[in-house]
């Protein structure tokens, strides 16, 4: 669905349904350099199962109008001017994978009043990006991309079966990547890179953990799970960094569970 | 710091798109000979059909030893995935009725295999889809037939049979400024020797049932997508971007913009027209895809071998391989198919129809049967099979004359196949 914020063009997959008033709504936030379709069996799970679903393509990702946003904070105000836009009553839920986990941690809390839970998938805190990978972004150099694609799925992936039926993850991801703008992938993993939570989260969270993740392996994420104290963890076994990819049914199994 | 590495495409060959078999352990893909799938619970019966789980439902639709194949390949051409068909020719329909309906226009090569041209001439026009047919050599021949409703443009990446090596690169450009894809047939060459999505196509299908299988014992197709070309921006694709009334008014690019292809290609095609592979057949055309790095620069080298002694022989007219000097696109190939121009070639016959006839009856090791890239050699004589049902005029277009044969060679003794070629030539001569 299509929307503007700040009179430019922002986009929001609603699982092909209209917004209502008396839903509960559950707003998707992407990781570095993809966009709304990452999330998509699990948010059109939700659109079907009495849900307001947003899963939304952040500036200068998927279909909503550049430029990207230079740092978390920017991303988290952004996610609240959309929903001012579009006048969601009530408090909402948030998941976010990766550098979305760390926008919905931002909007959890600035703006604590207006969320009820928010799911982290695939999240480390600090989420430090290396050198190596920062620099080829900067200099827009294929590398990178190749270095999100390995790095962001378990080192068994490309030697096994997709969930997916004739996909192919390694192709998939690529493919999304190779679709950015210039400097896209850069600004959010630098945006990723340097990002420090001022604030505190009061709500409940989940950890979305993928065993087999070297992006952000689960030991990353125990710093923020001592510091948020109503929170569990789901760590799923065979997967990496793309748990929405590589284990579509356990991670909206742990989501459902979560928002239930 | 060294950067992450791919697997090699040896290894994908051999390993991509499957798991050992979580139930049994097997290494091997299993053959899952089953119709369907049984569901744990309504609502996991209920989020599968809606798409909101991935799985298998009916094996039209999908199957996992099917699966398999359709990874694997995906893998090995770097593409977002694909869909394993029934044939070829299947493959090519579903490709044409997931990007068009009715009023539809393709600009195609002239240079086709007789049965992609019977169904872009004759068949898709009978249901309103009409095709330019223009000559590949010049990728300025496809700009010039675009029209304002043309959704695609189609080649094979070595012509039949005349070997035109496709300009994918220009081609692809074209296609591009005219916002629709390059669909290519990528059959003779194999991802071994080219990767088209590298070069800029958007689309590909091969005839599994070539040089994939290699073998000759299974009938099949794979249709794969890029996942690069941008169906929104391009605003030409309804099937595409605009609700599907047929699956819960579904768009399919807003689900997934690398996807959207496939989606509807397996959602709507598959489902419909049903041209899909059955498992028994994704097993054996597996068998051949482990091999494929090791037979294809076998293919070659025999090829090679071949070629050079029929382009010295007498009573050759011409040797058409775009690897010797001669053919119009050697440059072009030493280019775009490094590690070779395929095992699929003509040559002219001095004589006419009846050397043809002569020569071909004299053979003993080759094959005379209408296909090619089988581990066999094979021969065959176009005008009167393949392209029979071609026009004097589509015939001269195509490069094919009375005394055209067109040889596939395969991974027997180069020396035996060289042999049975003397010999038969003699016979020919007499």
């Amino acid at each position: 669905m299509n929307f503007k914020v700040d009179g430019k063009a922002a986009f929001a997959y609603t699982a092909a349904h209209e917004l209502v008033a008396d839903k509960r709504t559950l707003v998707f936030v992407h990781g570095a350099g993809l966009d709304h379709s990452s999330f998509g069996l699990q948010s059109r799970y939700f659109g079907y199962h009495g849900w307001n679903v947003l899963a939304l393509d952040l500036p200068g990702h998927g279909r909503s109008a550049g430029p990207p946003l230079p740092d978390i904070g920017s991303m988290a105000d952004w996610v609240f001017k959309f929903l001012d836009q579009i006048s969601v009553p009530g408090k909402v839920n948030l998941t976010g994978h990766s550098m979305g986990a760390l926008v919905a941690l931002e909007c959890a809390a600035r703006q604590p009043a207006r969320v009820e839970r928010i799911a982290l998938i695939g999240v480390a805190y600090p989420m430090k990006v290396s050198d190596a990978f920062l620099d080829a972004a900067r200099r827009n150099d294929p590398a990178a991309f190749d270095m999100e694609t390995i790095w962001g799925h378990a080192a068994q992936v490309p030697l096994r079966g997709d969930p997916n039926p004739g996909m192919w993850m390694y192709g998939d991801t690529l493919a999304r990547l190779r679709r950015l703008a210039p400097g896209v992938l850069y600004n959010d993993l630098k945006a990723c890179n340097v990002y420090q939570l001022a604030g505190s989260v009061q709500c409940p969270v989940l950890f979305v953990l993928g065993k087999r993740d070297v992006m952000t392996p689960p030991r990353g994420a125990a710093a923020l799970q001592e510091r948020l104290k109503d929170s569990k963890t789901v760590v799923i076994e065979l997967s990496g960094h793309s748990l929405m990819a590589e284990a579509p049914d356990a991670t909206l199994d742990a989501l459902a569970a979560f928002f239930r | 710091m060294a950067g992450p590495k791919y697997p090699g495409f040896d290894t994908l060959a051999l390993h991509a798109g499957q798991s050992p078999d979580a139930a049994t352990g097997a290494r091997a893909v299993p053959i899952y000979q089953s119709t369907s799938y049984v569901f744990r619970d309504t609502e996991h019966a209920a989020s599968l059909f809606n798409m909101e789980r991935a799985g298998h439902v009916y094996s039209r639709i999908s199957n996992p030893t099917v699966a398999v194949l359709e990874e694997r390949i995906a893998a090995l051409e770097g593409g977002v995935g694909a869909i394993a068909t029934a044939s070829g020719q299947a493959a090519l329909h579903l490709a044409v009725a997931t990007l068009m309906g009715a009023g539809g226009h393709i600009v195609a090569s002239g240079s086709l295999y007789g049965g992609s041209h019977n169904l872009l001439a004759y068949t898709l026009k009978r249901f309103g889809i009409d095709t330019t047919f223009v000559s590949p050599r010049d990728p300025e021949n496809f700009r010039k037939a675009v029209r304002e409703n043309t959704r695609l443009l189609f080649a094979e990446t070595l012509g039949n049979p005349g070997l035109d090596v496709l300009d994918i690169p220009s081609v692809a450009a074209i296609a591009h400024q005219a916002k629709v894809p390059l669909l290519v047939d990528a059959t003779f060459t194999t991802p071994y020797l080219m990767q088209p999505f590298e070069l800029g196509a958007d689309l590909l299908y091969h005839s599994a049932t070539k040089f994939l299988g290699g073998h000759g014992v299974a009938i099949g197709g794979v249709l794969a997508d890029s996942g690069r070309f941008d169906w929104e921006a391009s605003g030409k694709f309804d099937t595409l971007t605009a609700p599907y009334a047929g699956f819960h008014n579904m768009d399919f690019e807003e689900e997934s913009g690398t996807r959207a292809f496939l989606l509807r290609a397996r959602r709507e095609g598959l489902r419909d027209f049903g041209a899909c592979m059955a498992p028994m057949t994704a097993f054996q055309i597996l068998q051949g895809v482990e091999t494929l790095h090791l037979r294809m620069p076998r293919h070659v080298e025999n090829t090679r071998k071949v070629v050079a002694f029929l382009d010295q022989h007498p009573a050759v007219e011409e040797v058409i391989y775009p690897e010797l000097a001669s053919h119009p696109d050697h440059e072009l190939c030493r280019k775009l198919l490094p590690k070779g121009a395929g095992a699929v070639f003509s040559f002219e016959i001095k004589g006419g129809r009846p050397a043809g006839r002569k020569f071909i009856e004299s053979l003993r090791v080759f094959s005379h049967l209408a296909n090619v890239g089988d581990a066999k050699s094979l021969v065959i004589h176009p005008a009167t099979t393949t392209h029979y049902r071609m026009s004097d005029e589509d015939l001269k277009r195509a490069g094919i004359t009375a005394g055209t044969v067109r040889l596939s060679i395969g991974l027997e003794d180069a020396q035996d196949l060289i042999d049975d070629l003397e010999r038969s030539l003699k016979a020919a001569m007499k």
